[in-house]
């Protein structure tokens, strides 16, 4: 019952922090200066006036955002401004599973990559192997995904021609994608386990099934596993939020048609519903996580709940 | 823990300072001493060196003199003397020159939008940790939102809005990246704000602001200073993706970041252009990082490794 009410006001919070994002995001592009319409070359004023009119930009903005929240309700959002014909919806679509299967894979190549060699160096601590295993990983974290991904490229792709170097269809280079972002991130994972693991080994109840003869092994899966997993969990939304940005690097670099690009079009040619729109699926998908994190926060340890 | 070194009979015994003491076992770290030297190091050749003339002007083209090799020195068709350390792009730049330009603005940027997450973070932190009750819910609420806003999304909206001048893309990166840096404020004020000490101020009568700037933010010191070593190539690695996105320093100027994306459009004919600025950005990155680690052994050692 206690968990139901967890989970519920957990819904309820992330319901509201979505509203909040809509709104900011919704408001700082329209007072932003400049507009959809204008262009190089001087477009006659009229025709401005006009394109407002058919677009609904005349109206009052508060007026402007209520029509534009009930469309959303309905799962509509709205033409795009910068790519004549199509809607949001269409956009988004096409972009966002590319960006999707990418941000996804990568967090699930970190973890697989990060929280083995975190478990392995916290049970070797304080050994040439643990501090090896720890320059690997701050290394991983100086370099950045735009150094990593280029020279995956020129390695693994061009010179040993495992992958595709660029072209998203039927093509193997979202791997090369993934495997940069997943290495970044995993240098992270695999320092917040060593981290958090050490904690929790340094704990009397690890103290007390050593001193009776428990299994090294059994200590380090049965009873410190759980606690020690617990950060990383936490972690995996922000790693998420920040994914989606080097994601977009990734798809710089590979030439994968996620919605990076759209997005830095959009934004630049105040391509309002696409921004907007954009912003609310990554919104959704973050608070997403955030939610499945906590729930499964909650039941790594129940403790967490008492926290609000 | 080691103790700080034992000091002559002839002054008056003083406790010696949190700050000392850190100092003391920071310098036993040999791997954070270093890192602190070599970012210094840095620091000072980026800032000072250009103000040589040996060090030539990074946005002068030689279009005769393209990609020469390292430690080459030649005469350009219009007579001029040059000498490539590092060698010279595709345009016939100085690579080192615009490297220690573009170090410029990378390291101008990691401080400046540190420094402004630093006070935003500090402040919002401090009042939300010291006022407490509702309010205090109410601001934590606020950065629980903002944390599930894609950060990335928001400064790309933020740098294509309002241009691409520098100090806005400083301003912009410090003002998303202030949120964790106040949560810490907030749990260390919490933690200080019910001990004798600022029981004593207020029964001084001083007022609010000056308890929480006098008294209270002075001694979250430790975990503050810490984080900001941590955030500095945060953000430099920020500013850098921005830069590699096209959004950030416009071209002819340099940042680490574009320097970067140059040579990875050209890594196949010219490696250099890629690895020099990859291996400076990343090994100032990791002396921050090892800095950072050591600080925070040093400031804290309840944490450090066992």
């Amino acid at each position: 019952m206690e968990t139901a009410r967890y989970i519920a006001s957990r819904f309820a919070q992330s319901l509201f922090a979505l509203l909040c994002i809509i709104t900011i995001t919704f408001f700082l592009a329209r007072l932003a200066p400049g507009g959809p319409f204008l262009d190089e070359k001087a477009v006659p004023e009229h025709l401005i006036e006009q394109m407002n009119k058919n677009y609904g930009f005349d109206k009052p903005l508060p007026v402007q955002y209520f029509l534009y929240l009930g469309r959303l309700v309905q799962g509509d959002l709205g033409p795009s401004l910068g790519n004549k014909g199509f809607t949001v919806n269409e956009v988004i679509s096409e972009g966002f599973p590319v960006s999707f299967l990418l941000g996804i894979s990568g967090l699930v190549i970190a973890l697989l990559i990060g929280v083995p060699v975190g478990v392995f160096a916290a049970a070797k601590r304080n050994t040439g192997v643990d501090y090896g295993l720890m320059t690997l990983a701050m290394l991983g974290i100086c370099l950045p995904t735009f150094v990593i991904a280029p020279l995956l490229g020129e390695f693994l792709g061009l010179r040993l021609g495992w992958f595709d170097v660029a072209m998203w269809e039927n093509s193997s280079a979202w791997f090369l994608g993934a495997l940069t972002l997943g290495l970044y991130y995993s240098a992270y994972i695999a320092r917040l386990t060593r981290g958090s693991m050490l904690d929790v080994l340094s704990q009397d109840f690890i103290r007390t099934a050593r001193s009776k003869g428990v299994a090294p092994l059994t200590i380090l899966f049965k009873h410190a596993f759980r606690g020690g997993i617990t950060p990383v969990v936490a972690y995996l939304g922000p790693a998420l939020a920040g994914l989606i940005g080097g994601s977009f690097v990734v798809e710089t670099v590979f030439g994968l048609p996620g919605l990076g690009q759209h997005f830095i079009k959009a934004a630049t040619n105040r391509d309002y519903w696409l921004i907007n729109g954009t912003v609310t699926v990554f919104a959704i998908l973050i608070l997403v996580m955030n939610f499945l994190v906590d729930v499964i926060q909650a039941w790594l340890d129940p403790r967490t709940q008492s926290k609000d | 823990m080691d103790l700080a070194p034992p000091r002559d009979g002839k002054t008056i015994e003083k406790g010696t300072s949190l700050g000392r003491d850190a100092w003391y076992r920071l310098q036993k770290n040999h791997l954070a001493m270093a890192s602190l030297w070599f970012f210094i190091f840095i620091v000072v050749v980026c800032f000072l060196l250009p103000l040589f003339p040996f060090v030539p002007n990074p946005n002068i083209t030689h279009p005769d003199l393209q990609s020469m090799p390292a430690l080459s020195s030649a005469t350009s068709m219009e007579g001029a003397e040059v000498f490539y350390l590092l060698g010279s792009d595709h345009l016939g730049r100085d690579i080192f020159a615009r490297i220690l330009y573009g170090g410029r603005v990378s390291l101008a940027v990691g401080f400046l939008a540190t420094a402004v997450s630093l006070s935003i973070g500090v402040i919002y932190g401090a009042l939300s940790g010291y006022v407490g009750g509702r309010l205090d819910a109410a601001m934590m609420r606020v950065v629980d939102i903002l944390y599930a806003l894609p950060f990335m999304i928001i400064v790309i909206i933020l740098t294509t809005y309002f241009g691409n001048q520098l100090w806005l893309l400083f301003v912009c990166i410090g003002a998303v990246e202030w949120l964790t840096m106040s949560r810490i404020v907030r749990g260390q004020v919490i933690s200080l704000k019910n001990q004798e000490f600022v029981e004593a101020a207020r029964s001084l009568g001083l007022g609010q602001s000056r308890i929480i700037f006098r008294h209270l933010i002075p001694n979250t010191v430790g975990p503050v200073i810490v984080y900001t070593t941590l955030t500095v190539p945060a953000v430099m690695r920020l500013e850098a993706i921005l830069s590699f996105l096209g959004l950030g320093v416009q071209p002819p100027d340099a940042s680490w970041g574009s320097l970067i994306k140059e040579g990875a459009d050209r890594m196949a004919s010219d490696p250099g252009l890629l690895i020099y600025p990859a291996i400076v950005f990343g090994l100032t990155l990791f002396s921050l990082n090892f800095l950072g680690d050591g600080l925070r052994d040093a400031l804290d050692p309840k944490s450090s490794k066992d």
